[in-house]
């Protein structure tokens, strides 16, 4: 595939001012799917499990089956529609979205069309700059999600040039809420850092509503990107392009970035953009034609005869808004304060879209500064290197449990790195790293003793510095211990054992 | 011919109460009648031999224990293939799915088995039940008791057949636009569709999901009520599925009495398109109403003509999505192209030879129907004329308690006679359609024989929604009467099959 040639981002917002839209895909957490009694993968207790197991014959499509309305993802979807400022329809439909694929098992897919659920909202949304910006929401739409094809054979894992392929109905009738944003002007060059920011806020808003485990890198939340263009002064809007499988918040910012500046380029040429999806290649940091889209597609929409329509009661509604968190920037500044954090700390967090990870570590156990250090030092550094989202790396259980070891003792901060290399490379809980790798501090003084004595024995020299009252010298016993040791014991636990042991007989 | 065959439900079900007989001696001589007359009639796509005579005996046996059971315990059942059946093979008459064996059982075979019933096959349908004769079945035609060159309606004539050919109690249909009523009209027998949402529609192979009603298909208007009693009651599986329970059926049947009784007849469909022996006997019964107690009233129904054209957009556009699934990826037949092909193109072959043409006649009715441009015009005007519809029976039923009309305007018409003529085949629903777009419940029962053919006639009455117990009440009154002025059943007329017998034994069986 021939590189698309790029236009320079401020040469291209010289020229066009970008206008980009958001479509953001929620899984619910709820216990069971969408329509049907089976288990839901979106919920952690069933995120493991063997392909085609979760299922029904709902799930399946089977002849005869009909859906049924899950009550708990209705009311997970008011109380986000709620939270994203929409109002709620006192009644909405559900509707067949008609086209053919194997992923899909009846060949529909049961959405909502023109009644959705919730409507016409705002999102504040705060930038690493500090600007805020309200996105005007258009619609909160319920709806079920396909299942997963694996492709086999063939160079690309995409369905064209596969020898075969799989279908796992898991994830068939997940429920899903798709957040659809109106046209959102004005952003200029903070295009894509708004389009980070504003996923990070909805995730924020579903994890603070418990909604949904909301971690992208399980596809809980998922984005399209729209991205068009129009030349500085023209009324008329560009012609979009619409980028999916954007499946981290680095990646949102940067398939933006990269749409932009293709576009202009394109623009700029004398050239015109096509209609159409993009695929986002995390690997080249690019993005490539999918299958042309046009406001034609033909789904034969019509609404869902084996559903009647949601109408949930004024009580009901009012119930979950009474419930609804605090907004996330009144919760930020409310955290701020507990935490006993500076500014500086506290945006450290913040901007590395960490708010949620520390927040749900401290509720784990750790102390605030163990799991902002943990989260925005040594796992963020790995991420980077990754390039990857931190959130992906580790629990927020796992890490304070980490930094509970190491208050406790049984880790020195040189082995609590060791130990998260584990818990990454997916060795199981810190506990059950230490264990296997052998990794916790000798806390044992008889060991530490014996190793002290050997190598006072093999330095005399040294030994008579110590006895001379030159404690410096005990360095280089420490360090032949620490090697014995092969590091896990408490360097100032063996000084004061070396300076002991060398000033008795 | 075995006695016990001759049985109704309601008598069957008491005798084996009364240990007279057992569920076992039951379900053998039904099989047997099965094995003797079905060869010429072809009501069964699958019979349930081994099956079905493992559930008799292990209601015997249950009962032999001590255990209660309802008024239908141990009586048999055939049940149109259009309910799926755990381990039964479950078709709706196409080739698409033959082969296929369901995991569950749809909710009213549930019911029945639960109600100590005994599942005897699966009856003969048009495919994917589109369709007034059978013909349209994957499997061959049924061919109707009264007259083997004859249709027996469609879609269930399976079931019609099979309870007219003593071959079954009773059976369980399914009624979209007159798949229960039609052939009931057209063998003499009872067939009710119930309140939409009265019968769950789970495990029902879906044709239109708005129309759809399962219900009961027997030789009585008591056994009618008896099975509606079983299967009817709200289903957590079904949305549309009615939440309040339901008063008993039977009941209303044992109190019937017409007097005082407002009957309206429908003027649209009381008309010179009816066949002349189809009419008069529609007439003589409803003076026979009159005479005890009821009174006649001519009612305007003036969008009940639009209502045949509305269910031609309506069916047809639910149908395209409903029978979307079927492309060989889960379940069901699979053809794949000489030398392999795309997803896409097995899909394609899968449907090109599964279905047959009525079925993709209607698939590209309907995906046109629901086109973008198109669906104001066609989906969006029949929704509209269904709530015309259905003010037009709200005025009625202002006026009358029920609504009576000829089931269909002619008698059976002979194999192969309109299936080249689609739209000659639709107007035989054009009484019974009106019901399934309102969703209110109706009855056809024997009004007697066309004097010009000797074939069978059927009256249909139609009720408010949720109040099918009126149709009961009118229906056993009528059903009494008439049988008074027989001297006995009208299936008592009908023609001995055991030539039929002889013959498929000499031809070895048809």
């Amino acid at each position: 595939m021939a590189r698309a040639a790029l236009m320079d981002f401020d040469k291209a917002l010289e020229l066009f001012e970008p206008v980009i839209g958001l479509e953001v895909h929620v899984e619910l957490n709820t216990m069971t799917k969408m329509f049907s009694s089976a288990p839901n993968p979106a919920n952690s207790a069933f995120h493991v499990a063997e392909p085609n197991t979760l299922i029904t014959p709902v799930c399946l499509g089977l002849p005869g089956s009909l859906p049924v309305v899950n009550g708990e993802a209705v009311r997970s979807s008011i109380s986000l529609g709620l939270a994203l400022g929409c109002e709620i329809a006192p009644s909405s439909r559900f509707a067949r979205k008609n086209y053919f694929y194997p992923d899909l098992a009846k060949n529909y897919q049961i959405s909502q069309y023109d009644e959705p659920i919730a409507f016409d909202g705002e999102v504040e949304v705060e930038l690493e700059n500090g600007r805020v910006f309200q996105v005007p929401i258009e619609r909160a739409h319920m709806e079920e999600d396909a299942g997963k094809l694996t492709h086999v054979g063939g160079s690309t894992g995409r369905i064209q040039g596969a020898e075969y392929s799989l279908v796992d109905y898991n994830r068939a009738g997940v429920p899903l809420v798709e957040i659809v944003t109106r046209p959102i002007f004005g952003a200029e060059a903070d295009a894509p850092a708004l389009a980070r920011a504003y996923v990070s806020t909805i995730r924020d808003i579903a994890i603070s509503l418990g909604i949904s485990e909301a971690r992208m890198e399980r596809g809980n939340l998922r984005c399209d990107a729209n991205v068009s263009l129009r030349p500085r002064g023209q009324e008329k809007l560009g012609t979009r392009t619409e980028t999916k499988n954007v499946n981290s918040f680095r990646s949102i910012e940067r398939a933006v970035r990269y749409e932009i500046q293709r576009q202009a380029a394109i623009l700029a040429d004398g050239g015109s953009i096509t209609q159409e999806t993009r695929h986002w290649h995390e690997d080249t940091g690019t993005t490539s034609a999918g299958r042309p889209k046009s406001d034609a597609d033909d789904y034969r929409y019509f609404p869902e005869p084996d559903l009647l329509p949601v109408v949930p009661s004024p009580e009901l509604i009012e119930e979950l808004r009474a419930a609804l968190p605090e907004p996330p920037a009144a919760r930020r500044r409310r955290l701020k304060g507990e935490w006993g954090f500076t500014d500086l700390d506290f945006q450290g967090v913040v901007n590395s879209d960490l708010l949620v990870e520390v927040t749900q570590t401290v509720a784990a156990g750790a102390t605030p500064a163990a799991a902002r250090k943990w989260w925005t030092g040594e796992l963020a550094r790995i991420a980077n290197a990754q390039n990857v989202d931190a959130a992906s790396l580790a629990t927020p259980e796992h890490v304070a449990e980490l930094a509970q070891l190491v208050d406790s003792g049984t880790l020195t901060d040189r082995l609590a790195r060791q130990v998260l290399e584990g818990v990454i490379a997916g060795e199981g809980s810190p506990q059950q790293v230490v264990d296997a790798r052998g990794l916790a501090v000798v806390s044992d003084d008889g060991a530490l003793i014996a190793a002290i004595d050997e190598a006072l024995a093999s330095q005399p020299d040294v030994l008579a510095k110590i006895r001379d009252g030159k404690v410096q010298a005990a360095g280089a016993v420490i360090g032949a211990v620490m090697k014995a040791m092969q590091g896990k014991a408490d360097a100032a636990r063996v000084r004061e054992l070396v300076l002991e042991r060398a000033t008795t007989d | 011919m075995s006695e016990i065959i001759r049985l109704t439900a309601a008598e069957l079900g008491a005798k084996i109460a009364a240990g007279e007989v057992s569920s076992v001696e039951a379900t053998r001589a039904h099989l047997d009648r099965i094995a003797s007359v079905d060869g010429a009639v072809h009501a069964f796509l699958h019979v349930n031999d081994e099956g079905a005579l493992a559930a008799a005996a292990d209601v015997d046996r249950r009962r032999a224990a001590g255990e209660a059971f309802g008024p239908l315990a141990g009586v048999p059942i055939a049940i149109k293939d259009v309910l799926v059946t755990e381990g039964m093979p479950s078709t709706a008459g196409s080739r698409i799915l033959e082969g296929w064996i369901p995991p569950y059982d749809a909710t009213p075979v549930r019911l029945v088995r639960e109600a100590g019933m005994i599942p005897l096959g699966k009856t003969n349908m048009d495919e994917f039940a589109m369709g007034s004769s059978t013909e349209h079945s994957a499997y061959g035609p049924t061919h109707n008791p009264w007259d083997l060159d004859r249709i027996p309606g469609g879609s269930g004539g399976g079931s019609a057949a099979s309870v007219a050919a003593f071959e079954a109690p009773l059976a369980l249909g399914s009624d979209t636009g007159g798949s229960i009523r039609q052939p009931a009209h057209v063998t003499g027998t009872v067939g009710v569709k119930p309140t939409y949402g009265a019968v769950s529609r789970y495990g029902s192979i879906a044709l239109a999901s708005s129309l759809d009603q399962i219900g009961p298909v027997t030789r009585t208007v008591l056994d009618a009520a008896l099975l509606q009693d079983v299967i009817a009651g709200h289903d957590p599986h079904d949305s549309t599925s009615i939440p309040e329970a339901w008063p008993s059926m039977a009941d209303a049947v044992r109190r019937a009495d017409v007097a005082g009784v407002r009957i309206g007849v429908v003027k649209q469909l009381d008309s010179g398109g009816v066949q002349a022996g189809v009419r008069s006997r529609f007439h003589e019964s409803l003076a026979l109403l009159e005479r005890n107690g009821a009174e006649i009233v001519e009612i305007d129904a003036p969008n009940f003509e639009y209502a045949i054209a509305a269910y031609y957009l309506i069916l047809p556009a639910e149908a395209s999505s409903n029978l979307a699934k079927f492309d060989s990826v889960r379940f069901g037949l699979r053809v794949t192209p000489e030398g392999g092909g795309t997803v896409e193109q097995v899909m394609a072959a899968s449907r090109e030879a599964g279905f047959g043409p009525e079925v993709k006649r209607r698939i590209i009715l309907g995906t046109y129907a629901l086109s973008a441009g198109y669906y104001d015009a066609y989906y969006g005007s029949a929704q509209k004329v269904r709530t015309l519809v259905q003010r037009d029976f709200e005025n009625a039923f202002a006026k009358v308690d029920v609504l009576a009309t000829p089931t269909a305007p002619t008698t059976a018409f002979k194999l192969g006679e309109k299936l080249d003529d689609p739209l000659a085949m639709y107007l035989n629903d054009v009484a019974t359609i009106p019901a399934n777009l309102a969703g209110v419940p109706g009855i056809s029962l024997p009004a007697g024989l066309a004097p010009e053919d000797g074939l069978p006639v059927g009256i249909q009455f139609l009720a408010p929604a949720r109040q099918d117990a009126r149709l009961y009440n009118v229906g056993a009154a009528l059903e009494r009467l008439l049988e008074a002025e027989w001297g006995g059943p009208l299936l008592n007329r009908a023609p001995d099959l055991s030539s039929h017998e002889m013959a498929a034994a000499e031809e070895g069986v048809i």
